[in-house]
């Protein structure tokens, strides 16, 4: 290759026009064997690699004497082992025309979440049916996800057509199937193509064994479709990643311009605060420059010192996003833990992470009919709709006018794990029109009257373990020295204010946000407030923290062992839970997450209930609380 | 819906070119680390592709410098024109540099020859790795993997999540939708980053070639003493080298297209002496750059057991 000819080349590559896409469908569909098959036809398969595959197609191949192309991308050894592929994978391949980036992923239902984190960063889908059983269940999943996350062009690609006597008729009939269900999801284009992967028809070469098929091979589609959108043509947004402040006299900030564009003189504004400002510079370290649009990753400077931080977002003066801390949301659900309204999760909105409960569950969606069902809580893989609340107001725009700034995951706050992801429909404008009454009379002045510093004791532990007991001495004693105390007792508060709630996983966490509310109302009124409930989830006693300053909540944790507890058994209920009279009953068939950090750790095996109370009492004086 | 009159008259500019795509990824990447982390590294292997993660980090942060050391986990066999070029690369860039030497393994006498490949790199790479994480306390580490080197790398996550103990999961990794990077870890886990997971081996070449990035020279064609071994030119960079019967070191034209332990990694036979050369010579390659690796042809899952095991 002359110099002259590697620059031409170089300058093409950079020409080319790119692609995201992914493949999916139901299992042995053949999605990794047709990507295989991609790779291999436009020589993107060195030597050595073909040689090792040749060697695998010996030992873990389905495909006889020939080359399984499927192993080129099943890349791990369980996969390999059971010929299924379990996680997306990243391939590139590029043509004279386009470079593509191809996300091939798995087809088990139990894995879709890994076919979803593969939708969410392509523009078209190619989603695959074997020409022998027609449209599944899966293909409906994978197309209702696609819609969901906002693909807009999808092929359905009709594989192992040879295998179906290349039949005009089954091509057809799955084509109308397809689309029946597929018109319901609003893609902008669907094409199918009949194809085997196997063998390479229609996949790069027009198929011999298929003249009634005048359509584009599936290559010939892949690199002349347009899927672009204009993101610049969109208002301006840029969450603001990092603040750059290298010395005293530049303080910039670093981010990825979501959608728009940008030049210096031009007015923006902080989004959450709506404080106003303008563009001074784009620094880059090749240059200031002169205008900057989406995708590019800039450091801005403005004109005026005002406040900014990561987790901020920039955006055009006349053109703002939605502020606010309520906003209904699309979550698909990606945890074996299942969804609990009431739960505090944090969610990841751009450059900004905070806690946040999903309020209302309004209904999850069928993937097969998508109609709309009632629901309590989301499992593994399900889809629902849900009113969520934000700790703090957040900036956003609706997913479907802009896939940056209208997408979050949902974080687990315990395993740190991602379990669900959300596409935001609406704001909710409930935050912004119900305003927070500021009150003369507040906290201080009310505990100053009562002479006592107001404290939100916790009290958990397993059912019978002695909590309610122990709460009720302590309560006695902190009367009897002239505190001004109430009682909360799970028992009794079931009677009332929660007597619309069960024992679902569902119904402890609302029960339990009732009563941290509850509580917190009444350390705001001054109170020293003892709460006793089993309060089984370590989640929920953390958001019970949350709600009071630092220093106004104490966890009791009444550690009594499940045989203690058992053999007591005071009220009868683990006789008939064991019975099976009760179903959802914490220690046995649900679950019980001790305290990690409890301020005041009781036993109640050694010590008597009253000795119990006199060392909880002992705390409260050494945390200066009481005198 | 086209003719919206608030849309600006500004001059349509030119689609942004691939480049410029790849290289606005890795650098939102980076940010996100130094933004959300307490102590990121990155690690540095000397190699083209660190130095493209370096160059890409240099430009994330300006005009304040990236905002985490350099690390790099010696093996004592690295090329010598490699730690040269190290050394010269931190102080012109002005950067904090740890090395770390797994002294263990150095006082056990792992070497490449008598310990065997798999060995060497288990303890003085890998090992070492986990040595200098631990020491430091680092709860991120950038690495300078791409997707398209390795069918397990294809695998991966760009946050990839690993447990206390280094180890990686393939069967349960985080899902990671949009850009939305999920960096939570507790105390003692940490997440492994690989900012340039989108790029190809030509990207990388022609990144290079556009921004001028410095290189070790050990990738330009020159003549250099070499051995014939197993199939492999090994380049004999010391003594420490002991020649078996029947072997001679000969001057002959060579070049490297990946870098590591001098006595792992295999030359080949070229007169590409410029960048231009080098890459006109990698567009007509016929293996993958890879293949020059001893350390990854002992079984096809390789890779993965290593990685599973702490390996970068």
């Amino acid at each position: 290759m002359s110099p002259g000819e590697l620059k031409e080349y170089l300058a093409a590559q950079e020409r080319k026009s790119f692609l995201r896409f992914l493949t999916c469908g139901s299992v042995d569909d053949g999605k990794s064997t047709l990507i295989g098959r991609l790779l291999y036809d436009t020589k993107l398969i060195f030597e050595d690699q073909l040689k090792t595959l040749e060697k695998d197609s010996k030992k873990h191949g389905t495909t006889g004497d020939d080359i399984d192309f499927a192993l080129l991308l099943d890349g791990l050894e369980s996969e390999r082992e059971q010929g299924i592929t379990i996680d997306v994978a990243y391939r590139f391949f590029s043509t004279s025309k386009r470079k593509f980036i191809v996300a091939d992923t798995p087809g088990h239902e139990q894995y879709t979440r890994n076919m979803a984190t593969g939708a969410s960063t392509a523009d078209l889908a190619v989603i695959l049916v074997d020409a022998r059983k027609g449209v599944l269940t899966q293909t409906r999943r994978h197309a209702f996800i696609c819609s969901l996350l906002r693909i807009r062009h999808v092929i359905l690609a009709i594989n192992k057509i040879d295998l179906a006597h290349y039949s005009q008729d089954i091509f057809e009939s799955i084509d109308h199937e397809f689309r029946d269900f597929a018109d319901k999801l609003g893609f902008a284009s669907i094409v199918s193509i009949p194809l085997s992967a196997r063998f390479g028809d229609n996949v790069i070469n027009q198929s011999l064994s298929m003249p009634w098929y005048s359509g584009p091979t599936l290559l010939a589609h892949l690199e002349s479709i347009d899927v672009s959108t204009d993101l610049e043509a969109m208002s301006f947004r840029m969450p603001v990643q990092w603040v750059n402040r290298p010395n005293l006299d530049f303080r910039g900030f670093a981010g990825t311009i979501a959608s728009g564009r940008i030049a210096p003189g031009d007015r923006v504004v902080v989004a959450n605060s709506g404080r106003l400002s303008t563009v001074a510079r784009i620094v880059t370290q090749n240059g200031d420059l002169r205008e900057a649009g989406a995708g590019d990753a800039v450091t801005l400077t403005l004109d005026d010192e005002v406040d900014v931080s990561r987790g901020d977002m920039l955006a055009a003066a006349g053109e703002r996003p939605d502020v606010s801390d309520q906003f209904a949301a699309h979550i698909i659900w990606m945890s074996e833990e299942e969804l609990l309204p009431g739960r505090q999760y944090l969610i990841k909105i751009g450059a900004r992470s905070v806690p946040a409960t999903i309020t209302e569950l309004k209904h999850k969606i069928d993937v097969n009919s998508l109609e709309h069902f009632a629901a309590k809580t989301l499992q593994l893989n399900e889809v629902g709709y849900c009113n969520l609340s934000a700790s703090v107001p957040i900036a956003f725009d609706r997913y479907a006018s802009n896939r940056h700034t209208g997408s979050f995951i949902v974080i687990d706050r315990f395993t740190n794990g991602t379990v669900g992801a959300g596409m935001i429909e609406f704001g909710l404008r409930r935050a912004t029109n119900v305003h927070w009454q500021a009150l003369d009379i507040n906290k201080q002045v009310r505990a100053s009257q009562k002479g006592q510093k107001p404290v939100m004791l916790w009290f958990t532990g397993l059912s019978g373990s002695g909590k309610s007991t122990i709460a009720n001495i302590v309560e006695k004693k902190l009367n009897l020295s002239g505190r001004h105390t109430y009682l909360l007792d799970g028992d009794n508060v079931r009677h009332g204010l929660n007597r619309d709630l069960g024992f679902t996983d569902a119904d402890r966490v609302e029960n339990i946000r009732r009563v941290a509310e509850t509580a917190k109302l009444f350390v705001d009124a001054g109170l020293i407030v003892l709460v006793s409930f089993i309060s089984p989830f370590r989640s929920e006693r953390r958001t019970a923290r949350e709600l009071v300053q630092q220093g106004e909540f104490l966890e009791v944790y009444v550690d009594t062992p499940l045989e203690v507890c058992m053999s007591r058994d005071p009220k009868g209920l683990y006789k008939r839970a064991q019975a099976g009279e009760i179903k959802n009953f914490t220690g046995l068939d649900s679950p019980y997450e001790p305290p990690e950090a409890a301020e005041i750790h009781v036993n109640t095996v050694d010590l008597s209930p009253e000795a119990a109370a006199d060392a909880i009492i002992e705390k409260l004086r050494a945390e200066n609380l009481i005198a | 819906m086209h003719s919206t009159p608030t849309v600006s008259t500004k001059l349509q500019p030119p689609t942004r070119s691939h480049l410029a795509r790849l290289e606005a990824e890795s650098i939102f990447i980076m940010r996100e680390v130094a933004a959300e982390f307490s102590n990121p590294v990155m690690l540095y292997s000397i190699g083209k592709d660190s130095s493209v993660m370096l160059h890409l980090a240099m430009k994330a942060f300006y005009p304040a410098k990236p905002p985490f050391p350099l690390l790099h986990v010696d093996t004592t066999w690295k090329f010598r024109e490699m730690i040269t070029f190290r050394d010269k690369t931190v102080s012109r860039l002005g950067l904090n540099l740890l090395v770390h030497i797994n002294e263990e393994g150095t006082k056990r006498g792992i070497n490449p020859f008598d310990s065997g490949s798999a060995i060497h790199t288990q303890v003085m790479k890998t090992e070492g790795l986990k040595q200098a994480l631990d020491k430091y306390g680092f709860d991120a580490a950038f690495g300078g993997a791409r997707r398209d080197e390795e069918k397990s790398r294809a695998k991966e996550r760009i946050f990839s999540f690993r447990t206390a103990s280094h180890a990686w999961d393939p069967k349960n990794q985080r899902p990671e939708l949009w850009n939305l990077f999920n960096t939570r870890v507790h105390k003692g886990e940490s997440i492994r980053v690989f900012p340039l997971s989108n790029w190809t081996e030509l990207d990388i070449w022609q990144y290079i070639l556009v921004e001028r990035i410095p290189l070790v020279p050990l990738y330009f064609a020159a003549k250099r003493p070499v051995v014939e071994r197993g199939g492999a030119l090994i380049m004999r960079d010391d003594d420490r080298m002991k020649l078996a019967p029947g072997e001679h070191v000969r001057e002959r034209l060579v070049r490297f297209r990946t870098l590591g332990c001098y006595p792992l990694t295999g030359a080949i036979e070229s007169s590409a002496a410029t960048l231009e050369d080098v890459v006109a010579e990698m567009l007509t390659a016929r293996t993958s750059e890879r293949q020059g690796r001893v350390i990854d042809q002992d079984e096809s899952a390789s890779m993965e057991k290593k990685k599973r095991e702490g390996y970068f």
